[in-house]
């Protein structure tokens, strides 16, 4: 009974929202409709869930002293300023969105450049990592080196100014090669989901409920 | 003693300290931001395309932007979406404003109070910004049928159906164009369930990491344009007359790619060199 009202609701719903997709006329379509409404609201208490997993996850490491208490307790006084002045400006503009609400400001001011600094942090260690990766080792590795070399002048306006063969030879390579690689790829994703809903309707794979 | 200087030379260069790549990337993206180094940009197929999609919008038609990105994303993304706020609101086209990234949004948001600002528009009247709601393709999916039962209201709270700019609007059927600014997979679910399913004109910018997975979709006709990276920010820019952090950012871009190729062959000569000695050698 544990595991077979699961499936049964699982089953249910899955096979209602494929008819719904070729029937869209009364009932089904407004029972999708419904079942998507439902589906945001879970969503919205996961988003809850996580926050309370990892409040108590830090906490624990706070109260039990364990190493990176410190950065736990950064974590913890961020989400908690962040929630406070999300909350003043909703009572103050009607909305922590407006833009002379205090949470704008540490948005602006602290969450901005953090992210972008992180981001940035990464163009570091792509040229480090570039530098050591693309080796002339063997056939293979001399074709990514080149192909890697003529799209990054020919992304840029010096790679036109050298001559027209890059921004050509860089339309084709994004063009040919790499979007037969990528659309193989996503054939191969695609039919992978296919396969994998199917057994997951029809009660094979059941990996989900453990 | 010359062979073994020219070997220790190239063993060096074999195995540059990656400090030293740090700094003079440091260096090499700084000093173009200062003293602008640029040469001519000129627009590619897919980007004159999606310029041609909002160009082809006319007086009181309506584009849905959606905010799929945050800060890490925002100096590819952000001139791109001033400049498409720029051409849209330069045509008196409606926009609205949603996202699938909460923390990206407000960033979305602030350009488009920016640039409304510019053109003298009127939030409620001639745009409005939706906010975020959880659930991605269930969020995309629902508002085929109806927005309102999504979004009943927009980031302050007003009835969709108390806005000029949205008392008509129901789903996809009244939306013009939608525009989407994306760094992750949001840009597959738009395509497969509102393309797909409900036939909406879709066009895209994305980061330059992105851009490659939106190619098949460019081909295959069922987005109109791709705005890919900062060259397509520039590119847009270009296009909309309008020079903004997309140009200004080309030449650094331009000088981090050629140093990393300067290093790429200093690598792989380093790489030969070392080989060949060490063979010699033995």
């Amino acid at each position: 009974m544990k595991r077979t009202v699961p499936l049964l609701i699982t089953f249910l719903t899955g096979f209602f929202l494929i008819v719904s997709f070729f029937v869209p006329h009364e009932p089904f379509g407004q029972l999708e409709q419904r079942l998507l409404v439902w589906f945001a609201i879970v969503s919205g208490f996961a988003m809850l869930l996580g926050v309370d997993s990892l409040f108590r996850a830090h906490l624990k490491r706070i109260i039990r002293a364990r190493e990176g208490r410190w950065h736990s307790l950064a974590l913890l006084l961020s989400l908690v300023v962040t929630l406070a002045v999300g909350i003043i400006g909703f009572a103050k503009f009607g909305s922590p969105f407006h833009m002379q609400s205090p949470f704008m400001f540490v948005y602006t001011y602290g969450i901005i450049p953090l992210q972008a600094t992180m981001f940035a942090l990464l163009a570091f260690y792509i040229a480090s990592a570039s530098y050591r990766a693309f080796r002339a080792r063997n056939t293979v590795a001399t074709l990514l080196l080149v192909s890697a070399v003529i799209v990054m002048l020919g992304r840029v306006p010096i790679g036109a100014a050298i001559s027209q063969f890059f921004p050509v030879a860089q339309e084709w390579i994004m063009d040919v090669p790499q979007l037969a690689a990528k659309r193989g790829i996503q054939i191969g994703a695609a039919l992978g989901a296919v396969s994998m809903s199917l057994r997951i309707l029809l009660g094979i794979e059941r990996s989900y409920l453990s | 003693m010359a062979e073994g200087r020219r070997r220790g030379f190239w063993e060096v260069m074999n195995n540059i300290d990656r400090r030293i790549i740090f700094v003079v990337l440091a260096v090499c993206v700084t000093i173009p931001l200062i003293v602008s180094t640029g040469g001519e940009i000129k627009p590619t197929a897919p980007v004159i395309r999606a310029h041609a999609s909002v160009e082809a919008l006319e007086t009181g038609d309506y584009m849905m932007i959606s905010i799929d990105f945050d800060a890490t994303s925002a100096p590819e993304l952000m001139p791109m979406l001033r400049a498409v706020l720029r051409q849209a609101f330069e045509k008196d086209v409606k926009i609205i404003m949603l996202g699938h990234i909460a923390i990206g949004l407000p960033l979305g948001h602030m350009a488009l109070e920016q640039i409304a600002a510019e053109y003298d528009k009127e939030y409620g009247v001639d745009y409005v910004d939706l906010g975020y709601r959880p659930g991605y393709i269930a969020v995309i999916i629902a508002m085929g049928r109806e927005i309102e039962d999504i979004f009943a209201s927009d980031y302050q709270g007003t009835p969709l159906r108390e806005m000029p700019v949205t008392e008509n609007i129901h789903s996809y059927d009244d939306i013009d164009l939608l525009f989407g600014f994306e760094h992750g997979a949001v840009i597959d679910y738009w395509v497969r369930y509102t393309q797909a399913r409900f036939d909406q004109r879709m066009t895209f910018g994305t980061t330059a990491v992105m851009a490659p997975d939106a190619y098949p979709y460019l081909q295959s006709g069922q987005i109109e344009g791709l705005v890919g990276g900062l060259k397509g920010a520039a590119e847009y820019e270009t296009l909309v007359g309008h020079p903004g952090l997309g140009t200004r950012g080309m030449p650094a871009q331009q000088w981090a790619h050629l140093l990393v190729i300067g290093f790429i062959v200093l690598g792989n000569l380093g790489h030969y060199f070392t080989r060949k000695s060490g063979k010699r050698a033995t």
